[in-house]
Protein backbone atom coordinates (compact mmCIF):
# COMPACT_ATOMS: atom_id res chain seq x y z
CA UNK A 1 0.00 0.00 0.00
CA UNK A 2 2.69 2.34 1.06
CA UNK A 3 4.79 1.32 -1.52
CA UNK A 4 2.73 3.32 -4.51
CA UNK A 5 4.40 6.95 -4.54
CA UNK A 6 3.38 10.16 -6.33
CA UNK A 7 6.25 12.20 -7.05
CA UNK A 8 5.20 15.59 -6.56
CA UNK A 9 8.68 17.44 -8.00
CA UNK A 10 7.14 16.28 -11.13
CA UNK A 11 4.41 19.04 -10.93
CA UNK A 12 7.09 21.56 -10.43
CA UNK A 13 7.19 21.67 -14.36
CA UNK A 14 5.94 24.41 -15.68
CA UNK A 15 3.94 22.48 -18.42
CA UNK A 16 2.98 19.86 -16.34
CA UNK A 17 1.28 21.84 -13.34
CA UNK A 18 -0.59 23.75 -16.33
CA UNK A 19 -2.42 20.58 -17.29
CA UNK A 20 -2.67 20.02 -13.92
CA UNK A 21 -3.90 23.24 -12.64
CA UNK A 22 -6.51 23.18 -15.91
CA UNK A 23 -7.72 19.87 -14.47
CA UNK A 24 -8.40 20.98 -10.65
CA UNK A 25 -10.01 24.75 -12.09
CA UNK A 26 -13.28 23.21 -12.92
CA UNK A 27 -13.72 21.61 -9.70
CA UNK A 28 -12.97 25.02 -7.66
CA UNK A 29 -15.01 26.69 -9.66
CA UNK A 30 -17.71 24.74 -8.98
CA UNK A 31 -17.10 24.55 -5.41
CA UNK A 32 -17.44 28.17 -5.32
CA UNK A 33 -20.68 28.63 -6.72
CA UNK A 34 -22.44 26.02 -5.28
CA UNK A 35 -20.96 26.86 -1.75
CA UNK A 36 -21.79 30.72 -2.45
CA UNK A 37 -25.22 30.08 -3.07
CA UNK A 38 -25.64 27.75 -0.03
CA UNK A 39 -23.89 30.41 1.80
CA UNK A 40 -26.11 32.93 0.87
CA UNK A 41 -28.74 31.32 1.40
CA UNK A 42 -28.03 30.80 4.90
CA UNK A 43 -26.55 34.27 5.40
CA UNK A 44 -29.34 36.19 4.09
CA UNK A 45 -32.53 34.30 4.24
CA UNK A 46 -32.07 31.70 7.77
CA UNK A 47 -29.90 33.32 9.84
CA UNK A 48 -31.57 35.72 12.35
CA UNK A 49 -31.28 39.31 12.25
CA UNK A 50 -28.63 40.30 15.56
CA UNK A 51 -30.00 41.54 18.25
CA UNK A 52 -27.58 44.62 18.80
CA UNK A 53 -27.03 45.52 15.40
CA UNK A 54 -29.89 44.66 13.24
CA UNK A 55 -29.44 43.22 9.92
CA UNK A 56 -25.95 45.40 9.54
CA UNK A 57 -24.62 42.28 11.17
CA UNK A 58 -24.93 40.50 7.14
CA UNK A 59 -21.77 42.08 6.34
CA UNK A 60 -19.92 39.87 8.45
CA UNK A 61 -20.97 37.01 5.37
CA UNK A 62 -18.50 39.48 3.19
CA UNK A 63 -16.31 40.89 5.57
CA UNK A 64 -15.04 38.02 7.21
CA UNK A 65 -14.23 35.40 4.85
CA UNK A 66 -12.80 38.30 2.54
CA UNK A 67 -10.48 39.59 5.51
CA UNK A 68 -9.40 35.67 6.45
CA UNK A 69 -8.53 35.31 2.80
CA UNK A 70 -6.39 38.75 2.59
CA UNK A 71 -4.27 36.92 5.10
CA UNK A 72 -4.16 33.52 4.22
CA UNK A 73 -3.51 34.52 0.29
CA UNK A 74 -0.51 36.44 1.73
CA UNK A 75 1.06 33.67 3.87
CA UNK A 76 0.79 30.95 0.67
CA UNK A 77 2.14 34.10 -1.76
CA UNK A 78 5.01 34.57 0.96
CA UNK A 79 5.38 31.16 1.18
CA UNK A 80 5.88 30.33 -3.04
CA UNK A 81 7.84 33.71 -3.26
CA UNK A 82 10.03 32.36 -0.54
CA UNK A 83 10.76 29.02 -1.62
CA UNK A 84 11.18 30.21 -5.59
CA UNK A 85 13.73 32.60 -3.94
CA UNK A 86 15.62 29.52 -1.71
CA UNK A 87 15.48 26.51 -4.25
CA UNK A 88 15.18 28.92 -7.49
CA UNK A 89 12.10 27.31 -8.40
CA UNK A 90 10.07 28.97 -11.52
CA UNK A 91 6.63 27.45 -10.97
CA UNK A 92 7.13 28.43 -6.67
CA UNK A 93 7.38 32.54 -7.97
CA UNK A 94 4.90 32.03 -11.17
CA UNK A 95 2.29 31.13 -8.19
CA UNK A 96 3.34 33.49 -5.65
CA UNK A 97 3.02 36.15 -8.76
CA UNK A 98 -0.59 34.49 -9.10
CA UNK A 99 -1.70 34.87 -5.45
CA UNK A 100 -0.94 38.82 -5.81
CA UNK A 101 -3.58 40.14 -7.36
CA UNK A 102 -6.31 38.10 -5.78
CA UNK A 103 -4.72 38.70 -2.16
CA UNK A 104 -4.90 43.02 -2.97
CA UNK A 105 -8.19 42.10 -3.90
CA UNK A 106 -10.04 40.20 -0.99
CA UNK A 107 -7.52 43.01 1.28
CA UNK A 108 -9.63 45.86 -0.76
CA UNK A 109 -12.76 43.72 0.03
CA UNK A 110 -12.42 43.25 3.71
CA UNK A 111 -11.90 47.29 4.06
CA UNK A 112 -14.25 48.13 2.07
CA UNK A 113 -17.05 45.92 3.84
CA UNK A 114 -15.55 46.89 6.80
CA UNK A 115 -16.04 51.06 6.01
CA UNK A 116 -19.72 49.95 5.57
CA UNK A 117 -19.97 48.31 8.46
CA UNK A 118 -18.42 51.28 10.70
CA UNK A 119 -20.24 53.62 9.35
CA UNK A 120 -23.89 52.64 11.05
CA UNK A 121 -22.13 50.36 14.36
CA UNK A 122 -19.20 52.87 14.73
CA UNK A 123 -20.61 56.34 13.19
CA UNK A 124 -17.51 56.38 10.99
CA UNK A 125 -16.39 54.91 7.83
CA UNK A 126 -12.87 54.60 8.89
CA UNK A 127 -10.74 55.08 12.42
CA UNK A 128 -6.79 54.66 12.65
CA UNK A 129 -7.13 51.75 14.83
CA UNK A 130 -4.71 49.12 14.76
CA UNK A 131 -6.69 46.14 12.95
CA UNK A 132 -7.92 48.96 10.26
CA UNK A 133 -4.43 50.38 10.02
CA UNK A 134 -2.56 46.85 9.90
CA UNK A 135 -4.97 45.61 7.00
CA UNK A 136 -4.34 48.75 5.11
CA UNK A 137 -0.82 48.02 5.39
CA UNK A 138 -1.85 44.68 4.09
CA UNK A 139 -2.73 46.10 0.66
CA UNK A 140 0.05 48.40 0.37
CA UNK A 141 2.28 44.99 0.80
CA UNK A 142 0.38 44.02 -2.08
CA UNK A 143 0.14 46.90 -4.17
CA UNK A 144 4.58 46.81 -3.35
CA UNK A 145 5.02 43.68 -4.56
CA UNK A 146 2.91 43.69 -7.84
CA UNK A 147 4.63 47.39 -8.13
CA UNK A 148 8.09 46.27 -7.96
CA UNK A 149 7.70 42.89 -9.70
CA UNK A 150 6.39 45.11 -12.93
CA UNK A 151 9.26 47.26 -12.30
CA UNK A 152 12.11 44.93 -12.82
CA UNK A 153 12.31 43.98 -16.43
CA UNK A 154 14.41 40.50 -15.65
CA UNK A 155 11.19 38.70 -14.86
CA UNK A 156 13.84 36.60 -12.25
CA UNK A 157 15.51 39.13 -10.62
CA UNK A 158 11.65 40.60 -10.38
CA UNK A 159 10.91 37.04 -8.40
CA UNK A 160 13.82 37.43 -5.94
CA UNK A 161 13.56 41.42 -5.23
CA UNK A 162 9.47 41.10 -4.80
CA UNK A 163 10.19 37.70 -2.70
CA UNK A 164 12.26 39.66 -0.13
CA UNK A 165 9.65 41.84 -0.24
CA UNK A 166 6.73 39.63 0.61
CA UNK A 167 8.95 37.52 2.85
CA UNK A 168 9.63 41.18 5.36
CA UNK A 169 5.60 41.62 5.20
CA UNK A 170 4.79 38.55 6.45
CA UNK A 171 5.53 40.64 10.28
CA UNK A 172 2.16 42.32 9.27
CA UNK A 173 -0.09 39.22 9.26
CA UNK A 174 0.23 38.04 12.81
CA UNK A 175 -0.42 41.74 13.86
CA UNK A 176 -3.55 42.24 11.54
CA UNK A 177 -4.38 38.64 13.68
CA UNK A 178 -3.72 39.99 17.30
CA UNK A 179 -4.12 43.46 16.82
CA UNK A 180 -7.67 43.21 18.79
CA UNK A 181 -5.90 41.34 21.30
CA UNK A 182 -2.81 43.71 21.92
CA UNK A 183 -4.45 46.42 21.57
CA UNK A 184 -7.69 48.31 22.57
CA UNK A 185 -9.35 48.63 19.67
CA UNK A 186 -12.15 49.91 18.29
CA UNK A 187 -12.73 47.09 15.69
CA UNK A 188 -14.06 44.07 17.87
CA UNK A 189 -12.27 40.59 19.08
CA UNK A 190 -12.60 37.77 17.38
CA UNK A 191 -16.13 36.09 16.68
CA UNK A 192 -14.35 32.71 16.11
CA UNK A 193 -11.70 30.95 18.27
CA UNK A 194 -10.07 27.90 18.85
CA UNK A 195 -9.68 28.18 22.43
CA UNK A 196 -13.12 29.01 23.31
CA UNK A 197 -17.30 28.72 22.26
CA UNK A 198 -18.32 30.76 19.15
CA UNK A 199 -20.04 33.96 20.63
CA UNK A 200 -22.55 33.97 17.29
CA UNK A 201 -26.15 32.07 16.90
CA UNK A 202 -25.16 28.31 15.43
CA UNK A 203 -26.67 29.47 11.66
CA UNK A 204 -25.09 33.13 11.88
CA UNK A 205 -21.72 30.79 12.06
CA UNK A 206 -23.12 28.30 9.74
CA UNK A 207 -23.40 30.69 7.28
CA UNK A 208 -19.97 32.34 7.75
CA UNK A 209 -18.30 29.21 7.50
CA UNK A 210 -20.29 28.29 4.35
CA UNK A 211 -18.78 31.43 2.78
CA UNK A 212 -15.44 31.19 4.17
CA UNK A 213 -15.12 27.57 2.13
CA UNK A 214 -16.74 29.50 -0.82
CA UNK A 215 -13.77 32.22 -0.78
CA UNK A 216 -11.52 29.44 -0.26
CA UNK A 217 -12.64 28.15 -3.22
CA UNK A 218 -13.02 31.36 -5.36
CA UNK A 219 -9.53 32.31 -4.47
CA UNK A 220 -7.92 28.72 -5.72
CA UNK A 221 -9.54 28.59 -8.54
CA UNK A 222 -8.69 32.15 -9.61
CA UNK A 223 -5.15 31.84 -8.79
CA UNK A 224 -4.82 28.53 -10.43
CA UNK A 225 -6.40 30.49 -13.93
CA UNK A 226 -4.13 32.76 -13.46
CA UNK A 227 -0.75 31.27 -12.74
CA UNK A 228 -1.85 29.18 -16.62
CA UNK A 229 -1.74 32.72 -17.93
CA UNK A 230 1.67 33.03 -16.36
CA UNK A 231 2.95 29.89 -16.98
CA UNK A 232 2.29 30.38 -21.00
CA UNK A 233 3.30 34.14 -20.74
CA UNK A 234 6.61 32.99 -19.42
CA UNK A 235 7.22 29.58 -21.39
CA UNK A 236 6.12 31.21 -24.79
CA UNK A 237 9.31 30.51 -26.26
CA UNK A 238 9.00 26.60 -25.39
CA UNK A 239 7.48 24.13 -28.16
CA UNK A 240 4.35 22.80 -25.87
CA UNK A 241 3.33 26.41 -24.49
CA UNK A 242 3.28 27.31 -28.22
CA UNK A 243 1.08 24.80 -29.07
CA UNK A 244 -1.11 25.57 -26.68
CA UNK A 245 -1.63 28.91 -27.19
CA UNK A 246 -2.01 27.79 -31.52
CA UNK A 247 -4.50 25.45 -30.40
CA UNK A 248 -6.37 27.76 -28.20
CA UNK B 1 -39.89 34.82 1.47
CA UNK B 2 -38.16 33.57 4.83
CA UNK B 3 -39.78 33.93 8.33
CA UNK B 4 -37.79 37.05 8.99
CA UNK B 5 -38.65 38.69 5.47
CA UNK B 6 -42.16 39.82 5.25
CA UNK B 7 -41.79 40.84 1.56
CA UNK B 8 -39.30 41.52 -1.06
CA UNK B 9 -39.29 45.53 -0.39
CA UNK B 10 -38.11 44.16 3.37
CA UNK B 11 -35.48 42.16 2.46
CA UNK B 12 -33.81 44.84 0.00
CA UNK B 13 -33.96 47.32 2.98
CA UNK B 14 -32.60 45.33 5.18
CA UNK B 15 -33.99 46.63 8.38
CA UNK B 16 -32.87 49.94 7.30
CA UNK B 17 -29.14 48.64 6.75
CA UNK B 18 -29.87 48.37 3.08
CA UNK B 19 -26.91 50.82 1.80
CA UNK B 20 -24.42 49.20 4.04
CA UNK B 21 -24.81 45.30 3.44
CA UNK B 22 -25.53 45.25 0.07
CA UNK B 23 -22.85 47.93 -0.72
CA UNK B 24 -20.67 45.30 0.87
CA UNK B 25 -22.20 42.33 -0.95
CA UNK B 26 -22.22 44.15 -4.66
CA UNK B 27 -18.49 45.46 -4.19
CA UNK B 28 -17.76 41.65 -3.57
CA UNK B 29 -19.58 40.90 -6.57
CA UNK B 30 -18.19 43.57 -8.67
CA UNK B 31 -14.69 43.37 -7.99
CA UNK B 32 -15.58 38.79 -8.25
CA UNK B 33 -16.43 39.57 -12.47
CA UNK B 34 -13.93 42.55 -12.45
CA UNK B 35 -11.27 39.91 -12.07
CA UNK B 36 -12.38 36.96 -13.89
CA UNK B 37 -13.00 39.76 -16.72
CA UNK B 38 -9.55 41.37 -16.81
CA UNK B 39 -8.01 37.16 -16.50
CA UNK B 40 -9.92 36.34 -19.41
CA UNK B 41 -9.06 39.28 -21.50
CA UNK B 42 -5.06 38.54 -20.71
CA UNK B 43 -5.63 34.67 -21.53
CA UNK B 44 -6.87 36.20 -24.90
CA UNK B 45 -4.57 39.04 -25.59
CA UNK B 46 -1.62 36.03 -25.02
CA UNK B 47 -3.42 34.22 -27.45
CA UNK B 48 -4.05 37.15 -30.00
CA UNK B 49 0.06 37.91 -29.86
CA UNK B 50 1.97 36.36 -32.74
CA UNK B 51 4.06 33.95 -31.29
CA UNK B 52 7.60 34.43 -32.45
CA UNK B 53 9.90 34.94 -29.39
CA UNK B 54 13.72 35.46 -30.71
CA UNK B 55 14.51 31.75 -29.77
CA UNK B 56 11.56 31.00 -31.57
CA UNK B 57 12.94 32.84 -34.94
CA UNK B 58 16.57 31.08 -34.10
CA UNK B 59 15.09 27.75 -34.12
CA UNK B 60 13.63 28.08 -37.26
CA UNK B 61 17.11 29.27 -39.02
CA UNK B 62 18.38 26.22 -37.51
CA UNK B 63 15.88 24.07 -38.98
CA UNK B 64 16.31 26.01 -42.43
Amino acid sequence: MATQRINWFKYAAPQRFHALAGALVPWFSAAAVLLTIAGLYIGLLRAPTDAQQGDAYRIIFVHVPAAWMSMVVYLAMAFWAGIGLVFNARLASMLANALAPTGALMTFVALWSGALWGKPTWGAWWVWDARLTSELILLFLYIGYMALHAAIDDTRRADRAAALLALVGVVNVPIIYFSVKWWNTLHQGASVSLTRAPSMAATMLLGMAVMALAFWAYCIAVALVRVRVIILERERSAGWARHTLEAA
Amino acid sequence: MSIYWNSVSDFIAMGGYGLYVWGSFGMALAVIVAEVLQLAARRKALSATPQRSTRVATGAAHEA
